[in-house]
């Protein structure tokens, strides 16, 4: 199959820094392709070179057939971008900017339906300033849709706005997805790309560290289950390391951490109740993108995000 | 094409809702006329020639509505547009930049025409100021003045990193440009000495060119020579200078 994207041995530098590093990745037709990492990973370098924002050092890029810097016009009418750093006038009114974006592409759909798909129909008249930081997003992505795009290019999506409107905007991109439209989807939140991407590329210091299925990727650790509760006030609990199925108990943040194999859940239950201990808060906790981060770099996010600041 | 229009359309919409920009080209002019006319009234003056004073003050209030849209409404906007992203939102999409460019101009020389009409006729109903003894060759001055003052004003947006310092600069240029040019008080009121440095201001030649014109005295030359001159070196530094991002 013919990717959609083809990057190959991509470098771009910034001074002394190294922004992307020899990046090379290949996205499919069809697919959610995550571009996850901490903060100053590279992430959105990478992608605004692969639309043509920048001019790569070394190496080579293929956007549906062309290339970025060659072909800008020819790109443009064919991608849907939603920019982390963008904006509109302020009296821009929402209908007059998808009215005037719709003019600048040869083929575009009817925007109304757009609108009210994203949750945009009652505030047509409001202006750009007066919408509220999650509506402008969503004006953001309703405008890189409005030329029916092959390829979406959605960066740092959902921040800033609250759970529920979240879950409703990744339901959104599935539905992108599934009217056969690729979806590239740049994110600091490992949570988002293991439940939307269908692939997702690991970024780390400017190179791809891990590349594939999430699932895939978090199979791949092998690393058991986990069972986490509060920890009990002044009990020892490190006894639990005798209990069958169990390999090692931790202290993390004021809740106990006990890692295994088999039906951990049950066996730490059970080791617990003949203790007369009932954690009301006792849970089974499963491998994640953040754990595939920890195990490929040796960081947590966490520690990256102060490093990047 | 198409294109164009809708931009430009917007455009003009938009600068129409930003009160402050439609305040200064279109209805500070006109306060200025009316305050000064009531003041000084419009009788003929032999210290002017024979004229009254806001036969010669009219044409500086021309010359600073130019100013005014040329060197801060275009340039402000544009800087603006550049540091929100906004510059950038369009770069994604195959939109050729130069409408963006191509949009500002018109909107800058429709709101400039538009303030202009509104003092004119007024200056004419009011005050009876003569229209312009050459109106075709008034209307060609009025082009060359925008153009070249834009040019300036596209300087300012192309070497300055943000719209406050745009804002900034493009004041301390203006200003001085007003007062000595003609738009607070006829230049002939000025010192010897201040109508020389004067003479150093683009606003200065805009305002000698349109008076000549308006008083049917014919171009002159020497500020049309300048205005070119200007017209052509701001193209330059602003095409090669000028950052989208």
């Amino acid at each position: 199959m013919q990717p959609v994207i083809e990057i190959n041995n991509l470098t771009k530098t910034y001074g002394d820094t190294c922004a992307v590093d020899d990046v090379s990745l290949a996205v499919y037709p069809g697919e959610i392709f995550g571009i996850v990492g901490p903060n100053g990973a590279g992430k959105t370098t990478t992608v605004e070179l692969a639309i043509g924002l920048r001019k790569p050092d070394a190496g080579s890029i293929r956007v549906l057939g062309l290339d970025p810097q060659q072909d800008a016009f020819a790109l443009g009418e064919r991608i849907g971008v939603q920019l982390q750093q963008a904006a509109l006038p302020d009296r821009m009114r929402v209908w007059e900017a998808l009215d005037l974006f719709a003019s600048f592409y040869r083929r575009s759909v009817a925007w109304q339906p757009l609108l009210d798909q994203w949750g945009l129909g009652d505030k047509r008249k409001a202006t750009f300033a007066s919408l509220s930081g999650g509506q402008q997003q969503r004006l953001f992505i309703a405008l890189a849709l409005v030329n029916d795009p092959e390829l979406v290019v959605l960066d740092e999506l959902t921040t800033g706005l609250d759970p529920h409107a979240r879950r409703n905007t990744w339901n959104l991109v599935r539905a992108i997805r599934d009217q056969g439209k690729t979806v590239v989807l740049v994110t600091h939140f490992m949570d988002e790309a293991e439940k939307l991407c269908d692939r997702v590329a690991i970024f780390d210091q400017g190179r791809v560290v891990a590349l594939d299925a999430p699932g895939q990727l978090i199979k791949s650790l092998n690393q058991g289950s986990r069972v986490r509760f509060t920890a009990p006030s002044g009990l020892d609990m490190s006894w639990l390391q005798e209990a069958p199925g169990v390999s090692r108990v931790d202290l993390e943040k004021g809740d106990v951490v006990v890692h295994g194999n088999g039906a951990l859940m049950a066996q730490v239950a059970a080791a617990l109740a003949q203790r007369q201990l009932m954690p009301p808060d006792l849970r089974s906790e499963q491998a994640n993108l953040e754990d595939v981060f920890l195990a490929v770099t040796g960081r947590q996010m966490e520690e990256n995000h102060a490093y990047a600041a | 094409m198409r294109t164009l229009l809708k931009m430009t359309w917007m455009e003009i919409k938009l600068f129409l809702r930003e009160p402050i920009g439609a305040f200064f080209a279109l209805v500070f002019p006109l306060m200025l006329l009316f305050i000064f006319g009531s003041i000084y009234g419009n009788e003929p003056n032999p210290y002017f020639g024979g004229r009254g004073s806001m036969d010669v003050t009219t044409p500086g209030y021309i010359a600073m509505i130019i100013g005014t849209t040329g060197c801060l409404s275009s340039p402000i906007t544009l800087s603006l547009y550049r540091e929100r992203g906004i510059l950038r939102r369009y770069r994604v999409t195959p939109l050729n930049p130069l409408a963006v460019i191509g949009a500002q101009v018109v909107v800058n020389l429709a709101i400039t025409a538009l303030g202009i009409g509104l003092l004119t006729v007024a200056a004419h109903f009011v005050y009876n100021v003569a229209m312009p003894e050459a109106p075709v060759a008034f209307v060609l001055a009025f082009l060359l003045s925008s153009f070249s003052v834009l040019s300036l004003g596209f300087v300012l947006a192309s070497l300055l990193p943000t719209a406050r310092t745009t804002q900034i600069v493009g004041m301390a240029l203006f200003y001085p440009m007003l007062f000595l040019g003609g738009g607070g008080m006829p230049r002939q009121m000025l010192p010897a000495s201040m109508q020389r440095v004067s003479e150093f201001l683009p606003l200065t030649h805009v305002n000698i060119l349109i008076s000549g014109l308006w008083a049917g005295e014919g171009w002159s030359l020497v500020s049309v020579l300048v205005l070119v001159v200007m017209l052509v070196v701001g193209l330059t530094i602003s095409a090669r200078m000028f950052r989208w991002e």
